[in-house]
């Protein structure tokens, strides 16, 4: 029987199993990550239906796709078999991804570049919907009884080291090639995307070795396959009430809790903290290299003291926790708790630039940059904008005109710029401005700080932030094996995929979204910039209600026999 | 405790089409503020999202009925309790 299978084996199926699954969230999550690069090339900023082609690729592929995938690969996996099934979801990932490195860009074909696109991201959710399901399913029938939750939980680590494989090796072709050329039309921005196709065929070979689930293959053999498998998972209230139940007691909470552990982290401390972008990912990098051992720990764990005490305490960290975490995030990156450089060597003024605007040659664009050193040993640059409008059109021959100077020497504060100027026969003019007068100084300041932190501090935020991904490990690493206990072979990858796919596509894919959303409810005159913190009520009202459910409704007890 | 599993299934009950009247009033809220250049997209981001909440909402709805039931008194111990109908 395949549960006294020694672990030399499982070895070989589990790395042949995860080695593809990490591969789909490697190819998922670099569409992600280089988005701003793929909209620029794609989808040009100036037009309306490029907008919602776009709009169309991130939501539709996360949000309604996946879950659509899961009944279709699921349903498939449960009739034909697991194995064959989700070596079509591979092929079909991987070569939506090669393709999508293929696309010219919107310049060179119009209007076909984003809709093949598009479509292509499409492919790609559609595939990542059916996969997990089939792996954790396929894992799950061949591990032996007393270790599932281990075996199992070498599945849940994928999602996060594919995230890792595309971090790494987007951030290695950056720097191996410069920003100008990575992000040019046929630039080093593609071969993730290529790099995709080699990983694909490793894969596909690697599972072609593998044999059908022997639960699977019983069930065939005996003629006991389910003929229609949507309508046995969701038809049917005995086994649709325990699909609702995983999704509300357990999935959806795991959904949030993953999601702002590793994306809304990063956005936060990117766009709230201002931290810049390499050493933002690289705190990312560090924190969830060391905690993902964590999965298979408590994946493990789960085999002895249950599945669902894990879960939810994993739940339960993050809802009391997560205020705290990113409070300290802002007062970590904050120059008002650091003392800069009394040395005034140590913050430096570039010239400023003034340049008229190429449309508009009433419109004077001026920009100053501050290198700020702070006793600890960061350094933090502001770089302050402004337009300053004229009456007439500028008329000079010079781009860089004039001579301009902050108000004030501190750049910590946020102030507006004046042109230095001298006031002839009444009329006031800007150095270097001639016959030019100026209607207003300031039209829309703006500040664009970028940190960069000391070590203390650095590691500190990675502290933080593997705080957050060891509640995610809490949550996930037990997840494959509840849900296939949940529910009979015959139509387990139909019902575990379903509820899986909602809860971290929908719920917890809308967490960037959603959060963002809570923050302008909180903006004001009063508070232009809003509570940057309020965006956590979201996954926090989400996990809230989530472990209410998974305390009262759920069971601790592990279902040892999967076998039916 | 399956009184309060009872209790609290009319909670879910009711949960459910406050979560939908919020997303309708949120959409509504959102398209009205858009500008003509980004009412389109606010539209079909907003389009999706009912779509996808409107199904799990109605899947709260009938969570909240099998609970307000007592048909979660007892959770299956194996798989024929699931497959035998």
């Amino acid at each position: 029987m395949s549960n006294n299978k020694p672990d030399k084996g499982m070895g070989f199926i589990i790395g042949a199993s995860s080695v593809g699954t990490l591969i789909e969230w490697y190819d998922f999550y670099i569409f992600g990550m280089l988005a701003t690069i793929i909209s620029k090339q794609f989808f040009p900023e100036d037009s309306g239906t490029s907008a919602l082609l776009s709009t169309l690729a991130i939501f539709a592929a996360g949000f309604i796709v996946r879950p659509f995938g899961a009944l279709v690969f699921g349903r498939l996996g449960d009739k034909i078999g697991r194995k064959h099934t989700f070596l079509l979801t591979l092929v079909l990932m991987g070569g939506s991804t090669f393709a999508i490195g293929l696309v010219p860009g919107f310049k060179t074909i119009g209007w076909a570049a984003p809709i093949l696109v598009l479509i292509l991201r499409l492919v790609q959710g559609l595939a990542l919907g059916g996969e997990y399901g089939g792996a954790a399913t396929y894992v799950a029938e061949h591990a032996p009884a007393n270790r599932r939750g281990y075996w199992t939980s070498w599945i849940q680590t994928t999602a996060t080291l594919g995230l890792f494989l595309a971090l790494g090796i987007i951030l290695l072709i950056r720097q191996g090639q410069g920003i100008e050329k990575f992000s040019s039309e046929w630039g080093g921005w593609r071969y993730p995307f290529w790099i995709s196709l080699l990983l694909v065929i490793v894969s596909i070979i690697i599972r072609m070795k593998m044999s059908e689930s022997p639960m699977f293959a019983k069930v065939k053999a005996e003629g006991k396959t389910s003929v229609n498998p949507l309508k046995e998972s969701f038809g049917h209230r005995a086994n649709f009430k325990m699909v609702l139940l995983a999704l509300f007691g357990a999935v959806m909470g795991q959904g949030v809790i993953w999601y702002t552990g590793q994306f809304y982290a990063q956005s936060f401390i990117e766009n709230i903290c201002k931290v810049n972008f390499s050493e933002s990912r690289n705190m990312l990098l560090i924190a969830i290299l060391l905690a993902t051992p964590f999965f298979v720990i408590f994946g493990s764990l789960s085999d002895k003291i249950g599945r669902k005490w894990i879960m939810l305490l994993g739940m339960l960290l993050g809802i009391c926790t997560y205020f705290p975490i990113y409070k300290c995030f802002i007062k970590l990156t904050s120059a008002s708790n650091k003392t800069a450089m009394v040395d005034f060597a140590k913050t430096t003024k570039s010239e400023p630039i003034a340049t008229i605007d190429g449309k508009d040659k009433k419109k004077m664009l001026v920009a100053v940059k501050y290198d700020t050193a702070y006793t600890d040993g960061a350094k933090f640059t502001y770089t302050k904008t402004d337009t300053i409008h004229f009456t007439a059109d500028y008329t000079g021959n010079t781009t860089s005109v004039g001579y301009l100077l902050a108000k004030k020497d501190d750049p910590t504060l946020s102030d507006t710029f004046i042109v230095k100027a001298k006031t002839i026969a009444g009329i006031t003019r800007p150095e270097g401005i001639t016959f030019t007068k100026v209607e207003k100084k300031s039209a829309k300041p703006g500040v664009v700080i970028e940190k960069s932190l000391d070590n203390k501090t650095f590691w500190w935020m990675v502290l933080l932030i593997f705080v957050q991904v060891v509640y995610v490990t809490m949550v996930y690493g037990p997840m494959a094996a509840f849900l296939v206990e949940l529910f009979p072979t015959k139509i387990r990858y139909t019902s575990m995929s379903l509820p899986y796919h909602i809860g971290n596509g929908v719920f917890g894919g809308l967490v960037p979204f959603l959060g963002t959303l809570i923050v302008e409810f909180t903006k004001s005159e009063q508070h232009p910039g809003g509570d940057p913190l309020a965006g956590l009520w979201y996954p926090i009202g989400v996990a809230i209600l989530c472990v209410v459910i998974g305390t009262i409704y759920l069971s601790n007890k592990i279902n040892t026999d999967v076998m039916d | 405790m399956n009184k309060l599993k009872k209790s609290l299934g009319i909670l879910w009950m009711l949960l459910a089409p406050a979560i939908i009247l919020f997303l309708f009033w949120q959409a509504a809220e959102k398209i009205g503020k858009a500008t003509e250049a980004t009412r389109a997209n606010v539209t079909l981001q907003w389009s999706i999202i009912l779509i996808i909440f409107f199904p799990i909402c109605v899947g709260l709805l009938i969570f909240g009925y099998y609970a307000s039931k007592g048909y979660y008194e007892h959770l299956p111990e194996s798989s024929a309790e699931i497959t035998d109908y």
